[in-house]
């Protein structure tokens, strides 16, 4: 195969694969990740969630997709109709372009930049252009104050977790996402343990910026109608419902690379061998999971009550037996193959873990109002994140410099950095008392 | 069409400084309006600087109607108008009318009406608990508050037939007798119940988020809420002590010990925990009533065909939202002359602008949800 290729292109076969395997899979994955979130969503409300399209509405995403594209493509008649149209587009490209620095497995990235970091935060960034230009284009007032509150939070909260990462960059001393991955593997810590004020002001922050509740001020249901989204309808709505998901998974995949190690298995020093083979016990792990899911869906095929259910829930299970397959096989394939296949999943499931710390936030609290979450951003995250930033920065120093034990370092730090989170906690509440009494009088 | 980024007002102070209001309408279809209210909001940035409630889209003329029935037919259409709290209203009727016929309904239905009553206040406090943490983007506590009130209409599904709008009551008494079981169904949920307000309150009282959410919005101290006739919990957070269930028995509440929850400050949070302390009451009162429900008669003696003595009467009960008044005028016929209702939610949404004005958007839904109206019942 490959000798056909002309030997100018051959770097850029592989990224371009890539490309397309991502751009492909993540529509699909982002309505699987709604139809995990309305399955958590009515766990959590004691209810059962989506039931009829497939087994345990297995095949809900892929209806609501034709639902969706099948829709009347509405456009308000004084909207600006350039900016209507393109706004989406401006997101959901950018959600997608962030992708390109991603890695999901220490083989399947598609360009690994020396700023790689800096990449996907300003692009995901610059996916705010969409919501502000869309939410004006609409020409509704609704659309116009969701965009306006949209790009307030996102410059406040952009700020604060941008601060919040710079305390995992502190610790790999690269941009490069492969870099800061295997900064982790060398120091064999993940860096959520030696900075974790870090990672909470980013899922705070990343919280904000994905506009997820209970932060998500610019498409408040209750408030704003859908904010931004208001006038949309149709195939230009599940654009940006695509967007918000892709960056979702960009936020999530940022806090897997710089805090929970990325690609990397956990525990790794433990290398407890499977009876008699060169197989650790750990690495079968993946293998494990998918088989025990595979089963768990044969045995709830008879129950299912039409024949077109049985069917799908038995396909799901042979899929999850075939991955099951899979995993057992890159066992015994070269390191390399192993490692790249078992990556992906561990970086997957460190994704889906960090989503859903997202939904549980999400379906636990109330709403924040406007001036709450702009105080909160520069009040309490900010000033927190630049002293965790300087409290990292004294901890690498002591030890390199001075050769002071790291654990030590860390700890003292960690605690200098909790007590300032305390104080401002405190005087947080201050003003708000006083605000209260004022307007009381 | 105009276009709405340009759309300024024409007031001199705003166009001097260059900065331009907006004017917002919430409504009538909105996600948090609760039902077609419409709120005409003249907004600075995202600063409520006025406020107008624009009523009317439910308007069914009930009263109207009520001339041309004869007093038992008007009686379901008064569950109609607060449809959330269908009991209380009915209650109010039939006592207004029996007030009228100078005839009392006998004691076992006046408890089994106090129990129903509370009950329906207990379903009309959970309806008004989710959907306002709603309104304040907490998605859970709907959920939990259905499940609960799932009971309470089980209970009228089995007494009454019906689960929304119950006509449970009769002129001079009750319809039906209670049902096999039904005092063990309601000691049954009363005990359960407690735990259950317990974990809505571990949901929010002390959330940072709904603390910050509510206290000091919509502030309505108590001269303001006596001033504009507010009623209810309303009336009650802002500290003025006044519950028609003590100040004025009617049904069998002069029987029962219970208390009346108020706070001091008049805000969203206070008005939360009244309602919160006040279902808690109302547990303890059916608690009282369901164990002992005395025997005899559910009917009083009035006759198939009602015809009061000419005359008018005024009758008030103490409604989930605040006093549901009845002024019925009789001209001697087997109709009404005229029925006029005072509902609780029309006058209490009149402080709407006093609490709104100064306030953000975003606490313009909560102050909705706080007043806790039913469209149906203002504008009849």
């Amino acid at each position: 195969m490959m000798h056909l290729i002309p030997p100018a292109i051959v770097p850029y076969v592989l990224p371009v694969v890539y490309a397309l395997v991502i751009v492909a899979v993540l529509p699909l994955m982002a309505g699987y990740i709604v139809l995990l979130e309305r399955k958590v969503m009515a766990d959590m409300q004691a209810r059962l969630g989506p039931m009829r399209v497939g087994p345990h509405g297995l095949l809900q995403p892929i209806a609501d997709a034709v639902k969706l594209l099948l829709k009347e493509d509405i456009v308000p008649r004084e909207a600006d109709r350039l900016m209507f149209y393109v706004a989406p587009l401006v997101s959901v490209t950018m959600a997608l372009l962030a992708y390109a620095a991603m890695p999901f497995g220490p083989a399947f990235q598609i360009a690994d930049l020396n700023v790689g970091l800096l990449f996907i935060l300003a692009v995901s960034s610059l996916g705010i252009y969409g919501i502000v230009l869309g939410g004006w284009a609409s020409n509704s007032h609704y659309s116009l104050l969701g965009a306006l509150r949209s790009a307030a939070q996102l410059v406040s909260y952009e700020t604060a977790a941008g601060l919040g990462l710079v305390s995992g960059l502190l610790l790999a001393g690269s941009l490069s996402m492969k870099d800061i991955v295997q900064a982790q593997a060398d120091q064999g810590v993940w860096f959520i343990l030696v900075a974790p004020i870090g990672f909470f002001v980013y899922l705070v922050g990343s919280i904000a910026e994905t506009n997820r509740a209970p932060f998500d001020l610019p498409e408040a249901e209750s408030e704003l109608v859908a904010g931004y989204m208001t006038e949309y309808s149709g195939f230009r709505w599940s654009l940006y419902f695509l967007a918000e998901y892709a960056n979702m998974i960009i936020v999530a995949g940022i806090a897997t690379t710089l805090f929970l190690g990325g690609w990397l298995r956990p525990f790794p020093r433990i290398h407890e061998h499977l009876f008699g083979t060169s197989v650790e016990l750990l690495d079968a792990l993946p293998s494990l999971i998918f088989l025990a899911i595979g089963l768990y869906c044969f045995r709830l095929t008879p129950r299912q009550p039409v024949q077109i259910q049985k069917f799908v829930m038995a396909a799901a299970g042979g899929l999850c037996l075939l991955l099951a397959g899979a995993m057992a096989a890159s066992l015994f394939a070269p390191p390399t193959v192993m490692q790249g296949v078992h990556g992906g999943f561990w970086f997957m499931v460190k994704v889906m873990a960090y989503l859903y710390a997202f939904l549980w936030i999400r379906f636990t609290f109330p709403r924040y109002r406007f001036d709450q979450l702009m105080r909160l951003g520069w009040r309490f995250l900010i000033p927190l994140a630049l002293v965790n930033v300087i409290g990292v920065g004294t901890a690498i120093v002591l030890q390199q410099q001075w050769g002071w034990n790291p654990r030590v370092t860390e700890l003292v730090t960690l605690a200098a950095t909790i007590g300032v989170a305390i104080w401002l906690a405190s005087e947080d509440e201050k003003p708000v008392a006083a605000v209260v009494a004022a307007d009381g009088e | 069409m105009t276009d709405v980024r340009k759309n300024g007002s024409s007031d001199v102070c705003t166009t001097v400084l260059g900065a331009d209001e907006i004017i917002l309408n919430m409504g009538p279809q909105h996600p948090s309006t609760h039902g077609v209210l419409r709120v005409k909001l003249k907004l600075d940035g995202e600063r409520v600087v006025d406020s107008e409630c624009i009523i009317g889209y439910l308007h069914r003329g009930v009263e109207k109607i009520a001339e041309h029935r004869s007093y038992q037919q008007f009686a379901p259409y008064v569950d109609r108008m607060d449809y959330v709290a269908a009991v209380s209203n009915g209650l109010g009727y039939c006592e207004a009318v029996e007030k009228l016929l100078n005839a009392e309904a006998p004691p076992r239905a006046r408890v089994v009406r106090t129990i129903l009553t509370e009950l329906q206040r207990i379903a009309s406090h959970l309806l008004w608990l989710g959907t306002h943490a709603l309104d304040i983007g907490a998605l859970t506590p709907v959920f939990y508050c259905f499940r609960e009130r799932e009971e309470i209409l089980k209970i009228f599904e089995k007494y009454c037939g019906a689960r929304l709008t119950t006509h449970a009551f009769r002129i001079g008494g009750l319809q039906y007798e209670t049902y096999d079981g039904f005092e063990e169904e309601v000691k049954r949920f009363c005990q359960d119940f407690a735990q259950k307000i317990d974990e809505y309150e571990t949901l929010l009282t002390e959330n940072r988020i709904w603390v910050g959410r509510t206290k000091g919005v919509g502030i309505l101290n108590a001269a303001d809420a006596i001033a504009l006739g507010v009623t209810g919990p309303v009336l009650r957070a802002s500290g003025v002590k006044w519950d028609l269930r003590k100040a004025q028995p009617y049904a069998a509440y002069d029987q029962y010990e219970f208390d009346i929850p108020t706070r001091e400050t008049g805000d969203t949070y206070d008005r939360y925990l009244v309602r919160m302390e006040e279902m808690r009451q109302s547990r303890r009162i059916c608690l009282q009533a369901a164990e002992n429900i005395p025997t005899g008669p559910i009917m009083a003696k009035v006759g198939k065909v009602l015809k009061p003595p000419p005359g008018e009467v005024y009758h008030s009960i103490e409604a989930p939202k605040g006093e549901l008044g009845y002024y019925i005028v009789s001209d001697g016929t087997t109709q009404p002359y005229r029925v006029r209702v005072r509902p609780p939610s029309f006058i209490n949404l009149q402080a709407f602008d006093k609490m709104a004005r100064g306030s953000l958007v975003a606490d313009v839904v909560a102050i909705i949800g706080t007043i806790d109206i039913v469209l149906g019942e203002v504008d009849r």
